[in-house]
């Protein structure tokens, strides 16, 4: 056998649950270092301008906070299925239809709304995504269809979707040709919460979800149940528990955090419904989830943490000329590094040869 | 000769040019599946692939060189799953998600200084005879060379699986990995080689978009073909010959819905192309209704964590 040999531990080891993600990123940013060196930058002046710098100013932390709203909102959603063995991986598309339905309630009323408007729309926006989280749940329980699968196609057709809404039907009449719709009239867009920010009302929705999150997996019965599905289906199954129920319910509500999430974009930082409402929150929420151990409280620090590679790309992009795909590459490697760090909860590393006698 | 009859010709070359990706990438992942492995990162190895190719193709003048770049980077992307999965013991389903993203990134960023060079085509096959048959000799005989390297290969990955000694054993690894660990074999050594394998042919499969099909490099120009070929292997419930039949089929959605595009039908071009994706969506819904065929079919394995002591 190899030099290396892993020796199952006999308990799971908690120390390294909340060891490995920080190994991970500690990984993470000393490959970031070798990546900008090959690169031909000044890794310090690269990791600087990416992970230091933006947190300097009272904006930068704003900004933080507005870009790790939507994460936590499709984070928590999702890490409720994965912990039900539930692959819903097309927060993405959940998000964008939140955001075309929210966003066409304020379309629609434009010019005579009033307070009421915006309440609506965030009811139209949890709606919206939970339709589109309905047809691959629907679509697994009754037709047995892989929901990895489905989710991620109706991502493609929302996206398309919201591509001819902004061209035709969402189209600004009195604009030129850009695909974008009108601005929204300020009672259809979300309160700002921080003077000199732009952090809005989604950020308190995003804390709620948190809360809810934790309430619902920790102490009730719905959350027991997920919890038994996801770590031994079959005792599930003797146990009783309805497994087709799981599905719809952590579909629905990760499709209405999500729907809520693209909504608050639309009626938040963007103002209007663009072709691009999202730098891709619905996948990186995916990261999220596993970084922050699919515990809410482990997903509000994982979604700051991702909100950073966001706006450090940006940053550094801006500062230093690098391409802003690296923040694609380091949100990879931080999950790869996770991935691999994991081993080490359930497993000693040993060195030698030799097999355990058992 | 009636002027639909003409148009059979270039609609079938189109929709073999618009199969051979899916080829690539479905057979590779169905060699992957096969031996008990859940390869989500299809899409990622794609886009590296592509990229790869590209800047290869771009620095040497050379597609073949490209091809095998391409080939070469898919493996790699494969090997890195193989390390975190086989090696490390680490979530099928969760890895190759990540492969996906990680891809998605690193593709870009390889291919930043590529946007908008162009390349020279590959050049088409002349065989005097063949491709002068009327209406589909060009699309039958006048493709380029790997057009026919992806169709060569589902007989090959065929008879690798049913008629070699290696092929069984592989499919024994997928079906039970603990009884074929037991009887000698090594499980994580075959799985390996089998999860390169699929990187190598999936890294084919961007390459030929990226040389190609579309010939240029471009964001994500993948767009879910590596989810579709996923599909596609589920579709064609594990076997290498429905393979073929399903990249036709998406071949000839995608290309007509082109057409239809072409003619200038009042239809949004951003409703036709989301057909290719409901197509996936309905085609995924049709077969896997069949529970039993899926479980009779699907190997016993796939997507488990096979660790020898445990």
């Amino acid at each position: 056998m190899s030099l290396l040999r892993l020796e199952p531990r006999g308990q799971a080891s908690r120390a390294m649950v909340y060891l490995t993600p920080l190994l991970a990123v500690a990984l993470t940013l000393a490959s970031g270092f070798l990546l900008f060196w090959a690169m031909g930058f000044d890794p310090v002046k690269a990791l600087n301008a990416f992970f230091i710098a933006p947190l300097s100013t009272a904006r930068g932390l704003g900004e933080l906070v507005v870009k790790a709203t939507p994460l936590v909102l499709c984070a928590i959603g999702l890490a409720i299925g994965f912990r039900a063995n539930v692959w819903n991986i097309g927060a993405e598309g959940q998000l964008t239809m939140g955001a075309v339905a929210g966003g066409g309630l304020a379309l629609a009323f434009y010019g005579d709304g009033g307070w009421w408007v915006l309440p609506l729309m965030v009811v139209a926006g949890a709606a919206g995504g939970m339709a589109w989280a309905a047809i691959p749940a629907w679509l697994r329980i009754r037709f047995n269809a892989s929901e990895i699968l489905t989710s991620l196609m109706l991502t493609y057709v929302a996206l398309l979707l919201l591509n001819y809404l902004v061209h035709g039907p969402y189209r600004d009449p009195e604009g030129f040709a850009f695909p974008e719709s009108r601005l929204f009239e300020p009672y259809a867009m979300l309160p700002n919460l921080v003077a000199g920010t732009r952090v809005h009302l989604g950020a308190l929705f995003a804390l709620l979800a948190v809360a809810g999150g934790w309430v619902l997996i920790a102490r009730t019965f719905i959350g027991f149940q997920i919890k038994v599905i996801g770590l031994t289906p079959a005792a599930a199954g003797y146990a009783g528990f309805d497994q087709k129920r799981i599905i719809w319910m952590t579909f629905l509500l990760s499709g209405g955090l999500a729907g809520i999430a693209g909504l608050g974009e639309v009626a938040g930082p963007i103002g209007q419904i663009t072709a691009s409402i999202s730098p891709g929150y619905g996948f990186t929420a995916i990261i999220v989830a596993f970084l922050g151990r699919l515990h809410p409280v482990g997903i509000l620090l994982a979604a700051l943490l991702m909100a950073l590679s966001f706006i450090g790309g940006e940053q550094a992009q801006i500062a230093l000329g690098l391409p802003k795909a690296i923040t694609g590459v380091f949100q990879g490697m931080l999950l790869f590094f996770l991935l691999a760090t994991d081993v080490l909860i359930r497993y000693r590393i040993r060195i030698g040869g030799r097999r355990a006698v058992a | 000769m009636s002027n639909e009859l003409l148009l059979l010709g270039p609609i079938l070359a189109a929709m073999f040019t618009a199969a051979t990706p899916l080829l690539f990438a479905a057979l590779g992942e169905l060699v992957v599946e096969k031996s008990g492995v859940l390869n989500l990162g299809v899409e990622g190895m794609m886009l590296v692939g592509a990229v790869c190719g590209f800047a290869i193709t771009v620095k040497t003048g050379s597609s073949t060189a490209g091809f095998a770049a391409a080939a070469v980077a898919g493996a790699a992307m494969g090997a890195l799953f193989g390390v975190l999965t086989l090696l490390l013991l680490a979530n099928q389903v969760a890895t190759g998600l990540a492969l996906t993203l990680f891809g998605i990134g690193l593709s870009s960023l390889i291919g930043q200084p590529y946007v908008g060079t162009p390349i020279a085509d590959v050049p088409e096959l002349h065989i005097p005879g063949l491709t002068d048959i009327p209406v589909i000799g060009e699309a039958l005989f006048g493709q380029d060379a790997v057009v026919y390297l992806a169709l060569l290969m589902v007989p090959l990955v065929h008879l690798y699986l049913y008629r070699t000694r290696s092929g069984l054993v592989l499919r024994a690894v997928g079906e039970n990995h603990a009884a074929a660990h037991a009887l000698g074999y090594k499980v994580v050594r075959i799985r390996f080689l089998a999860v390169m394998f699929g990187g190598a042919m999936s890294g084919l499969a961007g390459a030929y978009l990226s040389l190609d099909y579309t010939p240029m490099w471009a964001e994500s120009m993948t767009s879910g073909r590596g989810w579709i070929a996923l599909a596609l292997v589920v579709f064609a419930t594990w076997k290498p010959g429905r393979v073929l039949l399903g990249a036709w089929l998406f071949g000839g959605v995608t290309i007509a819905q082109l057409h239809v595009q072409g003619m200038g039908i009042a239809i949004p071009s951003q409703l036709l192309s989301m057909l290719p994706y409901l197509a996936t969506v309905v085609v995924l819904v049709a077969i896997s209704r069949d529970v039993a065929r899926i479980r009779l079919n699907a190997p016993a394995c796939l997507g488990k964590v096979f660790h020898p002591d445990a």
